[in-house]
């Protein structure tokens, strides 16, 4: 049974524990080289043609990069040229353990077969494992084990025939190893020696990050930072309460200002503010930190003045701006201040932007400005200055030195010109981490063959539904539908209605590449003028869309109710259907409206419709928000694929007729899976906001004479509900509006794993997501479990894990919170473009927030939001300001700006910075001298738009 | 990234073993003159001892007897210094008393209690050290134990444990393997007639894997059956050269 021939045994010492562990020493690890014909291996990784053409090594070689290697210039690794590598276990254990992307990216390539990368398990190997010496390092003892399996492998593929010409490059940047390897005979290259030699691709010199070696000689000797402190020390500050660990969070509006997020446990979190660049000493955007608070008198209030890196010329210029962000505060206002000490964990991805490029000609070294404003600017190396100019293009950070303005980054690619359509959307999907690209081969392979039709053996597991009158109901346009409805009359005097949703799950079988895939995408993300789908389009517009005419397998939840819409019975089934119709919002309330109209599907709309209002009454009396979010509608040119207008959507009773099932639907399913897998049930939640939360509602609602509470959703859905002004209808829809920016996110969660499980906005004890498979991952989960729980479907084991559920329902809160702000992101891209199109627009709107220097203003006609800043760098004298914390007002020259105030504002797009471009609004009416500007006339004039509704 | 990578991809675990592949097992019999048989194993890092006395007259209240079979009286305990961290360890704690009660039920399934009617084979095992399944390190010293004394059985009884990483079983766990996450499931067999004397599993296993551990735990036991049987051989052989004049 035991292979083992020697047998040692490894100590680990770890505070009082001292921990022994068996380490068993093998001889059946095979070398994985096509030359040898000693080792007794299946199919050998590297190859025999094994050249990488090069003028350092102009003969065969595999190579072995050492830890520091894999971990830094894992881009050059990713690079196709890049083949037969080994990559040993001491290497992969050190990477895995020192930085989790990278690890991951670096198993990618190794499962990747066209890259030869072989991983050889050298800890195992009974003539590569090597003991630490007295008094060796760990690092001293890993970077022998590198050596000594370096000269193994030399040693090992001699003797195998035709292997002569072989020999085994060692990369590593750390010129101690260097030598030491060279002293024993074998050959050793630097990394980036070895890449400039490279014949092929000389391009990828680019994307060598730059070593601390390099780095030394380009930046002045001035130490710009503080030292990092090592981590014990950080650990032993931390246990001791000294430094607090958190998420650092970079202002996005002020790059002297950042806020490290300190979990705590329970209601323990707090918010540290960092201020200056000094104390954010070199930490970026999302790294893990320690922090350690200054003392009392040197807190500060967190600036409300908005500040961009424009970027010293010089390095050596002292920031002088800093001093701006002194401002006097009020005693209240200080918040826990505090610097950064050290870094535990950093959180770097490739990021997108563009690069600024060195006055000076010829220069190689740029700075890169990154497109998400949280990041700091990044220097960058790159021969391709010029071609690179105006392009959108991929940088990666290697490492921010003490002495250096910025941190030292490189090249990874090139997404495309600037401003261009395509460009922009991949920018905002790589920016907001949407996996997009096209379905592998390994998922398609798991779609259905076609042609694909039902069977017999289908029929005998479904119910037959086909003769029932369904129909859906959705917006114009859709073709992954979803949902279907139906509701006739029973001969007892009640009704039948029946949810039918696309049965996914039925194509989509658990663990295989398509499901991972689904999984890992979690959600179909919506963007302007492209959809990116969750599953591929084979089923996600065909076979699982409920369309109109055709037989489709569908999940019925089917429900027997009075008149009063109470339920008496309610049935899950599998079933097949045949939609009558596909209507859309506007065609299902003509035909409720059209007296006319009195066939099956008209009447079975006006009985979903009679139940659907009764029940909406139902849920508001217990609580349930109806809250609002300007939603905007673009008007797509359908040649040049430009918006050409722009509208907020408009919601008709049919659109609550479909939610009012929807939630139904959902809720019966959220208890039916809830009653039979008390601890893996997939629930969807949404806390209570804090009390704080509410505060700038309540002001805002007070400076109109009005009440607002907010003691519970039914209070506050009652008050809301009140609020109403005469001849300021639009007053209601404001509030709503604000009401909606208070609430928080609302998460799906497993219920194994947490015991609050109310939904606060629909004023539900319990709540789930079974409505759209199609497009939401969740649903998939949910489908799953319920026809485990009918007994449709068998169930298999990560369905019944609780952890592995919880882990998937973050990856689904995380994908859904990314997917809406790529929503977002494109929205505001196409607005652009819609006003680049229109030049200026003069526009009614309202104040929605007040603040120090600026107004944010609400053009309810395009659910535009846009700000009005009174304070001009390039001015030379500013207008008085006075702000007043309580209203909240703002004070500008003469005029009072308060909350709600009716403003009239033009439009345009300021291009100046074509990274950022934005909407810029300016003030009309009221007409401050100084301030406001006159109506422009240039562009085209427009109707005025209907406020009131 | 926190734990421990249980299985590389390459398909070694922790400390180089395969998925299927047991520990290092060494095992002695007859350690301890007194007792009527007596057996010391290691597996890889477990260490245990066990002890038999019996059979003999029932002790203590005679309202234990068993008028057709022998009574087995089993006692698990484990040493003060058998983990990393040291801690007391009383007597008849909740862990081996349940422990002790596998021990029993196992060895009430395989030694022929028939024979001896109306006695008692008492049974007592030490833990001396401790590093992952314990349980069938047990067993297996027990099993030896009850051979040096004599007693016959139907056939050896193995134990092994197995658990599950990433849909792969894994045979003998060691102690980082055990606790880091994941069902691990104790199995005491006969090896020749294939009878499960004692299956013993305490977190939750989806159906689906039960039989795929069951069957890598089988495989297990029947090669440390044949590891005991060697260790039996060879016992005999070194017995019968010294009682050979
Ligand atoms: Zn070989």
């Amino acid at each position: 049974m035991l292979k083992t021939k020697t047998f040692v045994k490894k100590t680990r010492s770890g505070g009082v524990m001292k921990i022994v562990r068996e380490h068993y020493l093998r001889d059946d690890i095979w070398c994985g080289s096509e030359f040898c014909v000693e080792c007794k291996q299946d199919s050998p990784v590297l190859q025999k043609e094994a050249c990488i053409e090069s003028n350092l090594c102009p003969f065969t070689h595999y190579l072995i990069p050492d830890t520091n290697v894999v971990l830094h210039q894992i881009d050059i690794l990713e690079d196709p040229l890049i083949k037969n590598v080994i990559i040993l276990q001491t290497v992969l254990q050190e990477v895995r353990h020192r930085s989790g992307p990278i690890y991951k990216r670096i198993k990618d390539i190794i499962h990747d077969a066209e890259k030869h990368f072989y991983t050889f398990t050298n800890e195992h190997h009974s003539e590569t494992f090597i003991e630490r010496l007295q008094a060796e390092s760990a690092n001293d003892r890993n970077d022998r084990a590198i050596r000594v399996a370096a000269k193994w492998y030399g040693e090992h593929l001699k003797n195998a025939p035709a292997a002569e010409e072989l020999k085994i490059v060692l990369l590593t940047n750390d010129r101690g190893n260097k030598e030491k390897a060279e002293e024993t005979g074998l050959i050793a290259h630097k990394c980036d020696e070895y890449v400039k030699s490279l014949i092929a691709n000389p391009e990828l010199v680019d994307r060598l990050a730059l070593t601390s070696d390099d780095s030394n000689e380009i930046t002045s000797s001035k130490l710009l930072f503080p030292e990092h402190l090592p981590l014990s020390k950080i650990q032993t500050g931390i246990k001791n309460n000294t430094f607090l660990q958190g998420t650092f969070r970079a202002s996005r509006d002020n790059y002297l200002e950042a806020t490290v997020f300190v979990h705590g446990e329970g209601e323990d979190s707090k918010e540290v503010l960092i201020q200056g660049l000094q104390n954010l000493n070199r930490a970026v955007h999302q790294d893990v930190v320690a922090v350690e608070l200054l003392p009392r008198d040197q807190w500060v209030a967190p600036s409300s003045v908005v500040l961009q890196d424009e970027g010293p010329k010089d390095e050596d210029e002292a920031d002088e701006t800093e001093t701006m962000l002194k401002s006097e505060a009020s005693e209240a206002m200080l918040k826990p201040t505090g610097k950064v000490v050290g870094i535990i964990k950093r959180n770097w991805r490739p990021f997108c932007g563009m690069l600024s490029k060195s006055q000076i000609k010829e220069a190689t070294r740029h700075l890169f400005t990154p497109a998400d404003r949280r990041i700091p600017r990044i220097r960058v190396e790159t021969r391709q200055a010029i071609a690179l100019e105006g392009q959108r293009i991929m940088v990666a950070i290697d490492g921010w030195p003490k002495h250096s303005r910025y941190p030292n980054g490189h090249f990874v690619r090139n997404l495309g010109s600037a401003g261009d359509k395509e460009t922009e959307t991949e920018v905002l999907l790589l920016e907001h981490d949407v996996p997009h690209q096209a379905f592998s081969q390994a998922v398609l392979s798991f779609l259905p063959k076609m042609p694909w039709g039902i069977t017999e053996e289908d029929m005998k597991k479904r119910l037959d539904l086909r003769q029932l009158c369904v129909c859906s109901v959705d917006p114009p346009g859709c073709t992954d539908i979803d949902d279907a409805l139906h509701c006739r009359d029973l001969e007892n005097g009640n009704l039948e209605v029946g949810v039918h949703i696309a049965d996914v799950s039925h194509f989509i079988r658990p663990g295989n590449a398509l499901d991972q895939e689904a999984a890992s995408r979690g959600t179909t993300v919506y963007l302007c003028d492209k959809r990116i789908d969750m599953v591929p389009e084979l089923l996600s517009s065909n076979l699982c869309s409920l369309r109109s005419n055709v037989d489709r397998f569908a999940f019925s939840c089917i429900w027997e109710v009075n008149h009063e819409a109470e339920i008496l019975s309610t049935r899950f089934t599998k079933s097949v259907i045949n939609s009558k119709a596909s209507l859309t919002y506007a065609e299902a309330q003509m035909r409720i409206d059209d007296a006319h109209m009195n066939d099956d599907i008209t009447r079975s709309l006006r009985g979903l419709n009679k139940l659907a209002k009764i029940l909406k009454r139902k849920r508001i009396e217990k609580g349930a928000l109806t809250l609002s979010s300007p939603e905007v509608r673009f008007h797509i040119d359908s040649e040049t694929h430009d918006p050409i207008d722009l509208q907020t959507k408009e919601l008709k009773e049919t659109n609550s007729m479909v939610e009012e099932f929807m939630l139904l639907a959902n809720i019966s399913v959220a208890q039916k899976i809830y009653d039979e897998f008390s601890e893996c049930a997939l629930l969807r939640k949404h806390p209570a906001p804090p009390p704080s939360n509410y505060d700038i509602l309540i002001k805002a609602a007070k400076s109109k004479n009005l009440e607002i509470h907010t003691d519970s959703a039914k209070a506050l859905a009652d008050s809301l509900d009140e609020a109403k002004l005469d001849g300021f209808s639009y007053l209601n829809t404001l509030l709503r509006i604000l009401a909606t920016r208070c609430m928080m996110q609302a998460v799906y969660f497993c219920s194994g794993m947490d015991s609050d499980f109310h939904h606060y906005g629909l004023a539900s004890a319990i709540y789930t997501h079974f409505t759209s498979p199609i497009r939401r991952y969740a649903d998939i989960i949910v489908h799953r479990l319920l026809a485990v729980a009918i007994g449709a479907d068998c169930t298999y084991p990560d369905l019944m894990d609780k952890h592995k559920q919880s882990a998937l329902c973050n990856n689904l809160n995380y994908r859904h919170k990314m997917s809406q702000y790529a929503q977002r992101a494109s929205v505001a891209f196409h607005t652009q473009l819609f006003f680049k199109s229109r030049g200026n627009l003069n526009e009614d709107g309202f104040i929605l927030f007040v603040r120090k220097n600026a107004i944010i203003i609400l053009i309810p006609k395009f659910g535009l939001e846009g700000t009005v800043f009174f304070e001009h760098k390039d001015q030379k004298h500013s207008p008085s300001l006075t702000f007043n914390e309580e209203g909240p007002t703002l004070t500008v020259e003469k005029h009072t700006f308060s909350m709600f105030d009716k403003v009239k504002v033009t439009i345009s797009l300021d291009a100046s910075n074509i990274q950022h471009q934005k909407i810029r609004m300016a003030l009309i009416e009221p007409v401050i001298p100084g301030v406001s500007v006159a109506a422009p006339v240039d562009g085209p004039v427009v109707k005025r738009p209907k406020l009131d509704r | 990234m926190a734990g421990l990578e249980l299985l590389s991809d390459q398909g070694y675990r922790l400390d180089g073993r395969k998925p299927s592949e047991l520990r290092k097992v060494q095992a002695r019999m007859g350690v301890f003159a007194q007792a009527d048989g007596s057996a010391y194993i290691e597996q890889g890092n477990t260490k245990a001892l066990a002890v038999v006395y019996g059979p003999h007259e029932v002790r203590g209240s005679r309202s234990k007897t068993l008028h057709d079979r022998a009574v087995i009286n089993c006692q698990y305990s484990m040493a003060t210094f058998s983990t990393a961290e040291r801690k007391r360890r009383p007597h008849g704690d909740r862990k081996s008393s349940e422990m002790s009660l596998h021990l029993k039920q196992t060895f009430e399934a395989a030694v022929l209690t028939q024979l001896y009617p109306r006695s008692q084979i008492d049974i007592y095992v030490k833990i001396l050290q401790s590093d992952g399944g314990n349980y069938s390190a047990c067993v297996n010293a027990a099993t030896l134990a009850v051979i040096d004394a004599g007693i016959p059985m139907r056939d050896y009884v193995c134990a092994c444990s197995a658990g599950f990483v990433e849909d792969t079983p894994l045979a003998d766990l060691c102690h980082a393997e055990e606790s880091g996450g994941g069902t691990s499931l104790a199995l005491a067999l006969l090896p020749r007639s294939g009878q499960i004397a004692l299956l013993q599993m305490d977190a939750r296993l989806h159906q689906d894997h039960l039989d795929t551990l069951i069957e890598a735990a089988m495989t297990a036991c029947k090669g440390l059956s044949d590891v005991l049987d060697s260790v039996v051989r060879q016992h005999l052989q070194e017995v019968s050269v010294l009682t050979r004049d």
